[in-house]
């Protein structure tokens, strides 16, 4: 998470995200929050989020769709899927700015970034657990896709554009070609986007997953996919990876067999590929070299490309 | 029933007909009288290694992918925790 040094653009989206953030604590009356609960809590191309107080107010990315985004945040608010996603605050539907949806949530600490050893792997899993076996509350129909596969593909083609000279794209590109396109079936909810930043404590302590604009109906494989290729890769230590997917077959997950990678391989070997490929295309932005984390995805994608011929296209669709 | 060591519970497993009690807070194992020698005449008739000992924490280890990097010492764990592991496990 790219967190702001500095305070908000008082003309620019985030400063209108401040002040309506400050508007739904306080309406027009005085602020007496303390001043590290008030600020930037990231500001990126998907989305711009502010806290004030107890709250958060998100403007989600400019370009996103009104219908599939409605149906989203009503996901995250339906009774159903209490306990799963942090529901948004009721009765509040703030003015979208510059054309972008805003949304307002509860404020809740996350997953502490300087000690992963003390993440809730275990309760991450029973929650995508949960919500893989909860129904669509109201039938798929409804709902839009979930977005990993497309996020997989829209990394590659940024890399394309972005770092198609730097040495380490042709790997990343040969390894992609080993990935055939998702049959996209639409039976479960599925996050979208899981990782370790999508986690918050909400006013109870317990853990909920946060970020509903990759949310929708898929194959919840996907879900698991970064956990599985971070130990694919080497990065996660095989008792954390055994943690993680223990708790959740325990909690009934229908994505994780006797043996996970029947089911993890494809969507494993996307998300090595489409985290080696945003590495490309950050670490040529910022004329920067691969750092050794990001190397380590690069020779994976390596392993990817010698393990597989390219898969011959499905005879039938 | 419990530890006489440290007083956690202990369960009961079963390896090849013999019930063995292990410890599920020291590990200690507690054999009942002839078990012990029931564990070593499978043993002694066993051409390969001896069956694995009762669970700990996590007794198989996981196996990665065809395409995974090789686990056992040649892996990269020691990123585990570090600050550039911690960015890419919070990042999208």
């Amino acid at each position: 998470m790219d967190t702001a040094e500095t305070g908000p653009d008082p003309a620019g989206v985030s400063g209108a995200l401040a002040r309506a953030a400050r508007t739904a604590v306080h309406g027009g009356g005085a602020c007496g929050c303390a001043p590290g609960t008030v600020g930037p809590l990231a500001d990126r191309d998907d989305g711009t989020v502010v806290r004030h107080g107890g709250l958060v107010a998100k403007a989600h990315a400019p370009g996103t769709a009104p219908g599939p985004h409605a149906a989203r945040l009503a996901l995250a608010g339906h009774p159903d899927l209490a306990g799963i996603f942090l529901p948004p605050v009721p009765g509040v539907r703030p003015e979208p700015l510059d054309g972008r949806p805003v949304t307002l949530w509860p404020y809740g600490p996350p997953v502490d970034p300087e000690d992963p050893g003390a993440a809730p792997w275990e309760e991450a899993a029973r929650l995508l657990a949960l919500l893989h076996r909860t129904p669509p509350p109201d039938g798929p129909e409804g709902l839009p896709a979930m977005r990993a596969p497309a996020k997989a593909a829209l990394a590659v083609e940024r890399m394309r554009r972005t770092a198609p000279g730097h040495p380490a794209a042709g790997t990343v590109l040969a390894a992609w070609r080993t990935v055939p396109p998702d049959p996209g079936t639409r039976a479960y909810l599925c996050h979208g986007d899981f990782h370790l930043g999508q986690l918050v404590r909400d006013f109870r302590g317990s853990w909920r997953l946060i970020d509903i604009d990759d949310a929708g109906v898929g194959d919840p494989a996907w879900d698991l996919a970064r956990p599985a290729a971070w130990f694919a890769a080497g990065l996660l230590p095989p008792e954390v990876w055994a943690r993680f997917l223990d708790a959740y077959r325990a909690a009934g997950g229908p994505a994780a067999g006797a043996d996970p990678w029947e089911r993890l391989d494809l969507p494993a070997r996307a998300l090595t590929v489409q985290t080696a490929a945003l590495a490309l295309a950050k670490s040529t932005a910022e004329r920067r070299a691969l750092d050794e984390v990001e190397t380590v995805m690069i020779d994976t994608c390596a392993r990817i490309a010698d393990s597989r011929t390219v898969p011959a296209p499905a005879a039938s669709p | 029933m419990q530890c006489p060591k440290c007083h956690a519970a202990m369960h009961t497993y079963n390896r090849n007909g013999v019930q063995i009690e292990q410890c599920s807070g020291c590990r200690g194992i507690f054999l009942d009288y002839g078990e012990l020698e029931a564990l070593t005449r499978l043993e002694s008739q066993w051409t390969q290694p001896a069956p694995p000992p009762p669970p700990a924490a996590y007794p198989a280890q996981p196996a990665p992918p065809a395409w995974g990097a090789p686990h056992g010492g040649h892996g990269h764990g020691g990123h585990y925790g570090r600050r550039g592991f911690g960015r890419m496990l919070f990042s999208s």
